[in-house]
């Protein structure tokens, strides 16, 4: 029997002590694993929501605003995944994804575009050369209902078409069920498979019900080998909320003080306007700490809020409100 | 028994169907033509200014695609309602305005009227402005007219119901959508006739009205990229040519002050109508 002691743990606002205890052995069977995930501290709900809207009212003006702006630009993953997506859709996204504002030079370029696994390779080369990373959904996304072969070969075709990144789904039913052993299987499986491609675990936690889970699914695909952690597919309501951002950005700071590896956020789905993008960086900046502002461990999985920014951006230049009909339609 | 307390009312914004305070916080003192305490209003910011441009394009699809003869229902309701509320009209602009009962119930009526009159040209308008053009070729060539989109309306101040109804009513009869500064020194029947479009089945957002200084919001409406015209009828000299010379930034419809003074009274015309109108033309093949 795993205890919570053996990890340091505390019943302290869910902080974890500093300690290298080997996580590896927690995954020794699905009790361990059960003992060590309803052994981590319950989060207080309240509390939680409390804080991120606390955070929220911060009020980030001029320069501030300025920097926060182009660094979360920095930070979009530049999403299409839609039944419609062509190979066109994809390029024209590309393009805008390397030069978000055509007429003016000076706005950085998005993290990466994230497509399915068959437009990788149109992706791939639309980027060429230019730093934006392409990144992929697999296993079976939105649902994460099928075999794991099938998810293994469908991470291995996004890898093998020329994908850095990939964002999985974990099978929520087996986690809701309490079969953790199989959802941590599931996550290493597809982590071999992606060889030196990073690895997003996607929790959807708008189909998770509680916080308490919420941390049980980010601990678990930490252990398990995740590169990054995200909120959700972008196809169930809700999608990414201030507070799950919060209890998993408290998550993968607990998990660097523990097991001593660096693991990334990124909330997807929902987040629309430059404000939504700027109380994610107070939130990340008061929780996780500024380590975490940088586009390496911070992404936000968005297509319409980089249109956002780029008018609060035009607007902070000009002087003048920007207007939709001056930039593309995603 | 003690005196009764007077209920002091601060009055607030109209954007995109509903009431709210300025987002500043802000409220200014309205007084009567000689002096005394009226209510409090909101002043607008240019915050404000930006949500009613983004409400006024929200609603710009639907208002648009609704059929004329529907717009022109929306108006007649507008009349009706604006009818009913006519005692309350009279008493605000007897107070804004220093005009006898009498004179005051001439101007609602003739605020009524103009409703119902630029409501019957809802589906009229195209047959005045559009053409079935003769073309050198086996075409059909036809014209037809659009609106032009979000127009920022600066309200006459002088003529707080009659003007602002005079300055409204075209803008939206054709499918526009509008924002709207309202008189600064008299935006009570502004206010009121805000309460009279929140029941008369006109959807949220096509007309917004902000109260406030129209020195400070006009020019951010007068730049902003998502607006497609201004009417700069209660601007004065000097605030006109600062919109002028913003609106020339996204190449803006506007429509310049009036050289004289307006009398609100006299007949119209179609001019306010055909300011915010678009021509499509179409060519389309006959035969083989």
């Amino acid at each position: 029997m795993v205890s919570l002691e053996s990890f340091g743990l505390v019943g302290d606002a869910g902080a974890v002590s500093t300690t290298t205890a080997p996580l590896a052995e927690v995954a020794a069977s699905n009790s361990t694993l059960r003992a060590f995930l309803h052994g981590l501290p319950g989060v207080d709900r309240v509390g939680a929501d409390a804080r991120a809207a606390m955070l929220s009212t911060r009020s980030i003006k001029t320069t501030a605003k300025k920097q926060a702006i182009d660094l979360a630009i920095r930070m979009v993953d530049l999403t299409t995944l839609e039944g419609a997506d062509t190979p066109g859709k994809v390029k024209a996204m590309c393009a805008k994804a390397v030069h978000p504002d055509p007429t003016d030079s000076s706005v950085p370029s998005v993290a990466a575009v994230c497509v399915y696994p068959d437009l990788v390779a149109t992706a791939v080369q639309a980027l060429g050369g230019s730093g934006v990373k392409v990144a992929s959904v697999a296993t079976a996304f939105p649902s994460g209902r099928s075999s794991l072969d099938v998810k293994v070969a469908d991470t291995a075709l996004a890898v093998a078409a020329g994908a850095s990144e990939i964002d999985m789904v974990i099978d929520r039913g087996a986690f809701l069920a309490g079969d953790y052993l199989t959802v941590f299987e599931q996550i290493a499986a597809v982590k071999a498979a992606c060889g030196s491609a990073h690895l997003k675990v996607i929790l959807e936690t708008g189909e998770l019900s509680t916080y308490d889970n919420v941390r049980r699914a980010s601990w678990l695909a930490m252990i398990a080998g995740a590169d990054f952690i995200k909120t959700s597919t972008g196809k169930v309501s809700p999608a990414a909320t201030l507070p799950v951002t919060l209890v998993m950005l408290e998550a993968v700071r607990d998990f660097l003080r523990t097991a001593g590896r660096k693991v990334g956020v990124k909330p997807a789905g929902g987040i629309r306007t430059t404000k939504d993008a700027i109380k994610y960086l107070v939130l990340v900046n008061e929780t996780a700490g500024p380590d975490w502002l940088d586009p390496d461990w911070f992404r936000l999985g968005a297509s319409s809020l980089l249109n956002d920014l780029l008018m609060q951006r035009q607007k902070m230049a000009t002087g003048r409100y920007a207007g939709p009909d001056y930039f593309t339609l995603d | 028994m003690s005196e009764r307390l007077a209920v002091r009312k601060t009055y607030k914004l109209f954007i995109g169907g509903a009431f709210p305070r300025s987002e500043s916080g802000r409220s200014y003192v309205v007084n009567s033509s000689k002096g005394e305490f009226l209510a409090n209003a909101s002043k607008a910011s240019r915050k404000d200014a930006r949500e009613a441009v983004a409400a006024a394009r929200k609603a710009f699809p639907g208002w648009s695609a609704a059929t004329a003869y529907n717009r022109g229902q929306i108006l007649y309701r507008v009349a009706e309602m604006l009818e009913g509320r006519r005692s309350q009209f009279v008493a605000e602009l007897v107070d804004a305005d220093g005009v006898g009962v009498r004179k005051a119930g001439e101007l609602v009526d003739a605020a009524v009227d103009r409703l119902v009159w630029y409501a019957g040209w809802s589906d009229k308008i195209g047959a005045i402005r559009g053409s079935a053009n003769p073309v050198a070729g086996p075409y059909f060539n036809l014209s037809s007219t659009e609106p032009t989109g979000v127009v920022a309306v600066v309200a006459p101040e002088a003529g707080p119901l009659l003007g602002l109804v005079s300055v409204i009513a075209p803008v939206i009869v054709t499918g526009n959508t509008c924002v709207v500064v309202a008189s600064e020194r008299a935006p009570l029947p502004s206010i009121t006739l805000a309460e009279v479009l929140a029941t008369s089945d006109l959807p949220g957002g096509v007309v917004n009205i902000l109260t406030g200084s129209a020195a400070e919001i006009a020019p951010w409406l007068a730049g902003h990229m998502d607006v497609n015209a201004i009417d700069l009828t209660g601007a004065d000299a000097e605030l006109a040519v600062t919109c002028e010379e913003a609106a020339a930034e996204n190449l803006k419809r506007v429509l310049r002050p009036p050289s004289a003074k307006v009398d609100w009274l006299a007949d119209p015309g179609t001019e306010r109508m055909t300011a915010f109108l678009e021509t499509k033309t179409v060519w389309h093949p006959i035969g083989t």
